[in-house]
Order: C-alpha cells, then sequence, then structure tokens
C-alpha cells in the first residue's frame, strides 16, 4: 500500500508521457492537441512551483519575484530562437530580427551575441538567472533581512525587472515581448504540432529530474538546516551555522529552476514579454505551491497543473469570474487549508472529514503524526 | 530652474499621496506585522467612492456641485475604512501570527475588488443579496441537531457554496431584466473625476512661480491629516491603546486593553488613510481598476526606506521617492542643465522615463540597505526576538 | 590570563540610554561550573547575549582564550566553542528529535559539507547515547513540536551536548521541570563541568544548591558579590535586593 501511493506520481507521469499524446492525437474523449500543449504548459509551470516550495515551503522565505528568473530563461530562449531563425515571419531586411526594424536599430546588442549558439543559449537558461537570483539574494540575505520584508524587496525587483524590459523597445522589443512561434527549431516551426509535441516529452522528461534534484536537496541534514532556517533561525546561527549560504543557495537554485520553467513556458506558449513579469503572475506561482501543497514536493507539482487547468476551464466558460475564483481560492487555501491539497490527503485532513461523517474510524489525535503512517514517509523524506 | 522648482512641487505632490497611503501600510505593519497587498485597492475603493459622490452631486450643479470633494474625502474615508474593518474581522483576524500567508490572503482580496470593480452591475449586487440572504436563513433554520453535529463545519461550507452558486444563477436571471440591470457601472475602462473649480487653475504665485491649486491642495491636505494622526496616536485614548499594543501584544492584552478592537480601529485607520490618498489621486489624472497595483510598490518602498512605526521616516522617505521620480523622471533635468557633461547627459537620459526612474529608485534603496539593513530611521530598543 | 578562558573587562551594554549592564567584569577557568543569580532585570539574559554576539557591548571587551570576540557573527562565536541553550527551549519543531540532534552535532556546518558528507557513525553512536541518557531515544523518530516542555527542555539541553562546545551557558534550564527531572539536569551538568566550562543561570535556589558551585549574584547590570551559595545568601546586600524571596523560591 505505501509503495503504491509512493509509485502514483510516477504512474501518472507516465501516463501523462505515452497516453495523453495518443489522445490527442485521436482526440479521444475530446482530448485535442489543443489541449495536450496546454498540459504541457502546466507541466513546465511546474519547475517553477517546485523552486518556490524549496525556498518557501522549505525554508520559509516568501519570495514574491520569482517571475523575474521565469522571464530570464523564457527570454534567453526566444532570443537564441529568434537569431537563428532565418525566414520571413521572423527576419528582417538586415537579417537581424524582425523587430529591430521597427526601431531603426541595425546593429545588434551587445548582450545579443552569444545567443548564436545553442549551447551557450541552453546553459544561459538556468544561468543567467541563477547569477541574478544569487546576486539579488546575497545583498539581501546579508543582512538579515527576512519576513515580510524578503517578500516586498522580492517584489519591488520584480517591478524594476517589469520597467527595465517594458521600457526597453530597442533592446527587447519592450511591451510587445518576442515571439517565439514563428521560429525553427530541430527544422520544425516552433509552433507546429510537431514541435510542441516534442516540447511536451522534453518538458515531461525534464520533470522528473528536477523533482529529484529538489528531493536530493531537501532529504538530508541540508534539508534540514533549511526547515531549521524556517522554524527559528537564530537558533541555526547560535548552533554555529551562517544562514547566509544556505539562503543564497536555495535562491539560486529556485531561480534556475525558473529559468527552465520559463524557456519551456515559452516555447510552448509562442511569446515571451514583460507580462511574465506582471506582479501579478509571481503571485500565482506561490498560490500554485499553496494550494498543492507547500513543503512536500509532490504538492506544487499537482498545485501547477490543478490550478492552471481550473484556470482554462473557467476562462472558458466565464471568463469575467476567474479574477474572483482565484481569489476566492487564495483565500479559500491560506485559511482553511494551509497544507494545500496533498497535505490535506496525507497529513490527515482527508480522513478527518471522512471521520466527521461517520465513514471512517476517528483516529487518535494525539500523537497524531506518530500515527500516520504517509505523514511519517513524508516528513521522512522531507 | 523654474521648471526644476515646479517639478519638486510636482514630486511632493506625488510623494504627499504616496505618504498617506504608506502611513496607513506602516501603522497597520507596526501593530500587526501584517502588510496589507488590498492596501493598493483600498486606494482604488476611495478613488472610485469620489467618482460614485461627484456623480451624485453633478445634477445639483453650482455651489453644492463645487463641495462636493469635500463631501468625497469624507465618504472615501468611511466607505474604505468600513471595507478595511470587514476585512480584518473577517478574515486578517484568523491568520493572526502569520504574516506571510496574510499577504496571500489580502492579494486574494484584491484580485476580488478589482474584478469586482471592473464588473459590478445592478444584477450583481442583487446576486450577492440573494447569496447573502440565503447563506443566513440556511444558517438560521437549520435544525439545530445537525449544527451541533461531527460534521457541521463542512456542512456550513457546503451550505454557503449552495448559496453562492444559487447567487450566480439569481444574476443570470436578473441580467435578462435588460440593461439596467446588466449594465456595469463603472467598467474596465479608466474614469475622470472633475476637480472642483476653486482647485483648478493657479492659486496665485510665489516669486513669480504659480503655484498650481491642485498640488499645493494636496500637500497641505496630507500634512493636516498626518498631524490628525500624529496627534490621534500621541494624544486620544484609542491611540495610547494602539501605541501600547503595538509594542506589546501581550502585556496590554493581560492590563485589559481591548486587543481586538484595537486591530480593528487601526485596520479601519489605515484602510481610511488610503482611501483618502485614493481620493487625491482622482485629482492627478483618470484611474482605473488597476490603480492600486502602480502605487502598492512604491508604498513599500517608502516602508523599507523610513522604517515602521516612524512617522519622520516615513515622511522623508516618500517625499524622496515622489522628487526623485518627477525630476529624473519627467527628464526635467536635462532641460534644466542644458550643458552637463554628455556622460552623465546620457545616464540622464536613459532613466528619463518614469519606469526607469523607478529603477534607480530601487537601486538606490538596495544599496542604500547595505549599509543600513534597517532603513534611515532604526527602532531602538532590545529587540523581542531572541 | 593564561588562567581564564572567557574574559569580560568593565563591558557595558545600553538600550538607548537604559543600562541592562554596566561595567561589568567577570572571568571563567576552564572546566568551571558557575551559578549565576539575580533578581529579573538584573541584566542575566543580556550578560548571554554579549557572550554569544546577539548583542554589541556598548562599551569594553569580551575575550576568548585571549582574543577579543566582539563584533563577531554569532555563528563564529559559536564555532569558537561557545554554545548557548535559551530561557524557552528552542528547537526546531518540525524536525524528528534525532535530526534536531544530527543537526547541531554535524562537525562541519557549511552548506555543502552538509549536502555531500553522511554523518560519521562516531557522531551518530554520539547522537544515540545522548537520547538514551536523557531519555529521549524512544522518542528519536517524533517531531520535536510534539514533545511536552519538559521533554523539549531535555532536548534543548541535549543538542547543546551534541554541539559539544568547550564554553555551555545554560540559561533557565530547569524550568518548568519536575523535581526529578531536576535533580537529574543537576547531575547532567556536573558531569559536563571539567571537560567543558559550563555557566548556568537560574532562579531555583534548590537547583543552585544541588549544583554546589561558585554563584555570581548580578543586580541592575552590575556583579554584586561571588561566592559560595551560603555566603553569597549571608550577605545583607543579597537579601536586601531579593527582599527575603530568596529562601521561600
Amino acid at each position: 500500500m505505501k509503495l503504491f501511493k509512493r509509485l502514483i506520481p510516477w504512474i501518472l507521469l507516465v501516463f501523462a508521457f505515452f497516453i495523453l499524446p495518443v489522445m490527442a492525437d485521436k482526440d479521444l474523449f475530446g482530448f485535442s492537441q489543443f489541449r495536450l500543449n496546454l498540459f504541457g504548459r502546466y507541466f513546465s509551470l511546474a519547475f517553477v512551483a517546485l523552486g518556490i516550495d524549496l525556498i518557501w515551503g522549505y525554508t520559509g522565505l516568501l519570495s514574491l519575484g520569482q517571475g523575474i528568473f521565469f522571464s530570464l530563461g523564457g527570454y534567453a530562449i526566444a532570443m537564441h530562437l529568434l537569431l537563428v531563425t532565418k525566414n520571413d515571419f521572423t527576419t528582417g531586411a538586415n537579417g537581424l530580427p524582425k523587430f529591430f526594424e521597427n526601431y531603426g536599430v541595425d546593429q545588434l546588442p551587445f548582450f545579443w551575441e552569444p545567443f548564436w549558439s545553442f549551447l551557450v543559449s541552453i546553459a544561459a537558461i538556468f544561468i543567467v538567472p541563477s547569477i541574478v537570483a544569487g546576486l539579488v539574494g546575497y545583498l539581501i540575505f546579508r543582512n538579515r533581512i527576512k519576513g515580510v520584508y524578503f517578500s516586498i524587496i522580492t517584489q519591488a525587483s520584480l517591478m524594476v525587472f517589469y520597467h527595465f524590459f517594458n521600457g526597453q523597445q530597442k533592446l527587447v522589443n519592450g511591451t510587445n515581448g518576442l515571439k517565439t512561434s514563428t521560429t525553427e527549431i530541430f527544422g520544425l516551426q516552433a509552433g507546429s504540432d510537431d514541435a510542441q509535441l516534442l516540447f511536451y516529452r522534453i518538458t515531461l522528461i525534464l520533470l522528473p529530474f528536477a523533482f529529484l534534484l529538489c528531493k536530493y536537496l531537501t532529504s538530508g541534514r541540508f534539508g534540514d538546516s533549511l526547515i531549521g532556517i524556517r522554524d527559528d533561525e537564530p537558533r541555526l546561527r547560535f548552533s554555529g551555522f551562517n544562514p547566509t549560504p544556505f539562503k543564497v543557495i536555495v535562491f539560486i537554485v529556485a531561480g534556475a529552476l525558473a529559468g527552465v520553467s520559463g524557456a519551456l513556458y515559452t516555447v510552448q506558449s509562442g511569446i515571451v514579454s514583460p507580462q511574465f513579469m506582471s506582479i501579478s503572475m509571481s503571485i500565482e506561482m506561490v498560490i500554485w505551491v499553496a494550494v498543492g501543497g507547500r513543503g512536500t514536493l509532490v504538492g506544487p507539482i499537482l498545485g501547477a497543473v490543478v490550478v492552471n487547468y481550473l484556470r482554462s476551464l473557467v476562462s472558458e466558460a466565464l471568463p469575467e469570474a476567474w479574477l474572483f475564483v482565484q481569489g476566492a481560492l487564495f483565500v479559500f487555501v491560506v485559511v482553511l487549508m494551509p497544507d494545500g491539497i496533498y497535505g490535506w490527503f496525507t497529513k490527515g485532513g482527508f480522513r478527518a472529514m471522512l471521520a466527521a461523517f461517520g465513514l471512517a474510524k476517528k483516529t487518535a489525535t494525539y500523537p497524531k503524526l506518530d500515527l500516520d503512517e504517509s505523514a511519517q514517509s513524508e516528513s521522512a523524506s522531507a | 530652474m523654474e521648471l526644476v522648482f515646479s517639478q519638486i512641487l510636482d514630486g511632493l505632490s506625488i510623494g504627499s499621496v504616496l505618504l498617506l497611503a504608506a502611513t496607513g501600510l506602516a501603522i497597520v505593519f507596526g501593530l500587526m506585522g501584517v502588510i496589507n497587498l488590498a492596501h493598493g485597492e483600498f486606494m482604488m475603493l476611495g478613488a472610485y467612492v469620489t467618482f460614485v459622490v461627484q456623480n451624485i452631486f453633478r445634477p445639483l450643479g453650482g455651489t453644492a456641485f463645487e463641495l462636493y470633494y469635500i463631501v468625497a474625502l469624507v465618504a472615501s474615508f468611511v466607505v474604505t475604512a468600513l471595507v478595511g474593518v470587514l476585512l480584518e474581522r473577517t478574515l486578517i483576524r484568523r491568520l493572526y501570527g502569520r504574516p506571510l500567508e496574510t499577504l496571500l490572503a489580502t492579494w486574494g482580496v484584491s484580485l476580488i475588488l478589482i474584478q469586482f470593480v471592473r464588473s459590478v452591475s445592478l444584477a450583481m449586487v442583487l446576486g450577492i443579496g440573494v447569496t447573502a440572504l440565503l447563506g443566513w436563513l440556511a444558517q438560521r433554520f437549520l435544525p439545530m441537531s445537525l449544527k451541533q453535529a461531527s460534521f457541521s463545519s463542512y456542512l456550513g461550507g457546503a451550505v454557503w457554496a449552495l448559496a453562492g452558486v444559487l447567487g450566480i444563477f439569481s444574476i443570470n436571471i436578473f441580467v435578462s431584466f435588460g440593461r439596467f440591470f446588466s449594465n456595469p457601472w463603472f467598467g474596465p475602462r479608466n474614469i475622470d473625476v472633475t476637480a472642483p473649480k476653486w482647485l483648478q487653475g493657479s492659486w496665485g504665485s510665489v516669486a513669480g512661480i504659480e503655484l498650481p491649486g491642485i498640488r499645493i491642495f494636496i500637500i497641505v491636505l496630507s500634512a493636516l491629516l498626518l498631524a490628525a494622526v500624529a496627534w490621534f496616536l500621541t494624544k486620544s485614548v484609542w491611540g495610547v491603546r494602539i501605541r501600547s499594543v503595538t509594542q506589546n501584544r501581550e502585556m496590554s492584552n493581560c492590563l485589559g486593553i481591548p486587543t481586538d478592537s484595537v486591530d480593528s480601529i487601526t485596520f479601519g485607520i489605515g484602510s481610511g488613510l488610503a482611501g483618502v490618498a485614493g481620493c487625491a489621486i482622482t485629482l492627478l489624472g483618470s484611474v482605473g481598476p488597476n490603480l492600486g497595483a502602480s502605487y502598492i510598490v512604491s508604498c513599500f518602498m517608502v516602508i523599507v526606506l523610513g522604517g515602521v512605526g516612524n512617522l519622520v521616516g516615513t515622511v522623508i522617505a516618500s517625499m524622496m521617492l515622489g522628487i526623485i521620480q518627477s525630476i529624473i523622471g519627467s527628464g526635467s533635468l536635462l532641460i534644466a542643465f542644458p550643458d552637463m557633461p554628455s556622460g552623465l547627459q546620457a545616464v540622464t537620459e536613459f532613466f528619463a522615463t518614469t519606469s526607469m526612474s523607478l529603477v534607480l529608485v530601487f537601486i538606490f534603496i538596495i544599496a542604500f540597505l547595505q549599509f543600513k539593513p534597517t532603513g534611515m530611521f532604526p527602532q531602538k530598543g532590545r529587540s523581542v526576538d531572541a | 590570563m593564561s588562567q581564564t578562558i572567557l574574559d569580560l573587562d568593565d563591558v557595558s551594554v545600553s538600550f538607548d540610554g537604559f543600562y541592562a549592564l554596566t561595567d561589568l567584569s567577570f572571568s571563567l577557568r576552564p572546566g568551571e561550573l558557575r551559578s549565576i543569580i539575580g533578581p529579573n532585570g538584573a541584566g542575566k539574559t543580556t550578560f548571554l547575549d554579549v557572550i554569544t554576539g546577539k548583542v554589541r557591548p556598548t562599551k569594553g571587551d569580551v575575550t576568548l582564550r585571549g582574543k577579543s570576540i566582539v563584533g563577531l557573527s554569532e555563528q563564529k562565536i559559536s564555532r569558537l566553542g561557545v554554545g548557548r541553550k535559551f530561557q524557552t527551549p528552542r528547537v526546531w519543531e518540525n524536525l524528528t528529535v534525532q535530526r534536531n540532534l544530527e543537526l547541531t552535532a554535524s562537525p562541519n556546518k557549511n552548506p555543502f559539507a552538509l549536502l555531500t558528507e553522511t554523518l560519521s557513525d562516531v557522531v551518530k553512536d554520539e547522537v544515540f547515547k545522548i537520547m538514551e541518557y536523557v531519555g529521549l531515544a524512544p522518542y528519536a523518530k517524533w517531531q520535536a513540536g510534539s514533545l511536552s516542555h519538559g521533554q523539549k527542555q531535555w532536548l534543548a539541553i541535549s543538542m547543546l551536548v551534541a554541539q559539544s562546545p568547550d564554553i555551555i551557558l545554560l540559561d533557565e534550564p530547569v524550568a518548568g521541570l519536575t523535581d526529578e527531572e531536576t535533580s537529574k539536569t543537576a547531575d547532567l551538568i556536573k558531569s559536563l563541568a571539567g571537560e567543558h566550562t559550563v555557566v548556568v543561570i537560574e532562579h531555583d535556589m534548590e537547583f543552585i544548591r544541588d549544583l554546589g558551585a561558585p554563584v555570581t549574584v548580578l543586580h541592575q547590570g552590575q556583579k554584586l558579590t561571588e561566592g559560595m551559595l551560603e555566603e553569597v545568601k549571608a550577605d545583607p546586600r543579597v537579601i536586601e535586593v531579593y527582599l527575603g524571596e530568596s529562601d521561600d523560591d
């Protein structure tokens, strides 16, 4: 039973990898190519959610600025695709990406140069966000800024990056962003069904690696010290640990995951724009984690997929209602379901509900954690 | 030079609006350790209240219309303060001691407020009324045995969810009654408020420089309000209570200070100040449902820079922010000093937009925090957390 | 100087003009066990804050093995061999008892070592021995947050033992413990002295008597007197400070 519970996420993953594309291809159960593409996007958003879980769920630092790193990853891949693609849609008369013509730029800005290379661009997807995260993180954590202050400073830095990308038309096409859907990759047009299926599969192949990386980081004494920072940081200092490098490392990893996430999302949505750095998008990322279950590793993936799927469904049916639903979801999860969906199941919330309706035997409330098998395995892996 | 002076006046008036909003945020943060992300939306509410009051007064015409703005000031304070108290009693209170969760929940509230303003119509108000009525009736007439059952909390949730669904259905029915019911009151577009005549134009001149009425009015207004807040906090009974809870909540509770009411009142005042700030913003240009987002981050910067629970710090920080934004952001330095060295000129030009001046301000703040991590005016004394 | 391990030299600490410590001088010999008593507000906790780097002295110098530690961060001072237990038992509530101990017992405290190195068997055995000794072994897999108050106190002290610093500072180690637990704690502390230098701050006079160590009395940020408990208790100034409370405690 325990083993089976552990296998569920992997079974779902295999299902998503092999069965969903077939369903989309054959249009089974109304599942179309369009839906498959949407699911690809949801899975790519799971990466940034995993990163947020590391810094918020485990380390207790609520970053409202993950959109920075997400967008940086997206811009990195988009810049590469725009440079190397030569076709009528994307290339202007002077051989540069077309949008430069609109602003009369005929000299490629210097920071575009490295993105001619495929390998450099792939590396940049996670290295550039890491460097920015490391720098910002170091400057903030060095001064023992934490709690709400950390949140509002990360949000302010997000605004800064947003304004910068939004205002610099000559460098990155300003508010219009960079369109990747008409570019070409591996000889395929990035917007075509074949390319999208490829991106979907790449996303699903990378996701377990991101999961295992987070597992590696959170399972040992390193992970314990992260929880130590969350529970009682001064105590950790007095035990001889310097929390700053721990926090910087976690912030860097979260930034790198966000970068990968942004790149995968960009190629699947066909565009990267400063909108990715809007205040709301970054807070939404946090709420995916909260809905799924923070402090667990399955939770963020679950949350990213479930919330975004819900978003698609609601927006298609009642476009105006989504903000209401989302707002209510925020409030509901934070107040009534602080452990999220996954935590609700594993920490006995589901059983408590069944018990309340007389459908399950009441469990002893103390020591609850000791009797609850799943909570045990969770805390052992946490 | 005159240009620079008038830009400084501009900056001071923007700074005054920031000051009002940031003071509200800072008082609440100081007392409860809570950052209200819906604070910007409270400003937006204040602006919309002003718009409504104006439309009510417009048919009166003449002197009565000229005075609408005074009424709007009071109304925007009262309405947002009431919404704030409601928010505190229903939501913030449940999250006491969990500041990060409060941050997220208030963001959820801000989303609801934005969409509410965008799509509120008579049908929607009636629908909400139906939901509230059904929910209340169900609670009222639910048999006692069910209420005391072990699953009552789940049942209550289900009842409200059902009432909500019925409310949505009733909205659809009301909408079919015609445009009078279905037309949104404000819609997603920006709205404009006409300043009364006595605020328009110039209020005389000093040394050949015109004093624009609106700007001076906003500066004076925020100075007066700030003085009132300072008086309230230092001299009034509730003010002393608020300060005592800010310094030591447990001890105040033990001494019989009603911390619950103190929380509500503080939150109400903080929200009310945001409402007044929103009312003032309507004088500076048109406003829309997204007004809040553009101001809230500036408010944060003020708090980070000026420190919490320190009115002087808040004043200096907000004025600095306002002036930097208006002088550098407008590019007036380039016009005032045409013969600056070319390197400096290139830098000034690069930052000479409103958004880029924000970038500059932020870089400045991060640099500043490296030397003074606790802000310009750190709170002294033995810190409570060990 | 070579005789002492820790010296406070004319140390003053002021918060906004209020002096929590005034010209306090104090020294400890290696292996010594010392008790510190004093009424509330005497500056006992600030005294520990100054030593552990949480508060920077306004005036004066703190030296550890002859080297000044003023201005060093808490973690640096801790790594130099100063460990502290707080007034309230502070443990990481969401980690198990065993993991709490293993974390503090980690010899390398940098993030990369924690990621790559596994804890040596010696340290693991040590952790188990400590848990056995304080009776926490059955609770090894429990979340620390679900322990009782007394167990948390024990865990907090155990964490210090696992960390094994040269100087152990204990702020009210027996607050909220039963009589039996208190006397067991006294035994534990006495066994620590010698190998470690131990400073105990307590209100519980019974416990201080059990320890049988020299007592320093603090009052209003100054050292009032020093000596064995019986001598100190006979001191009229001490009686005045405690207003006759001392015997009833």
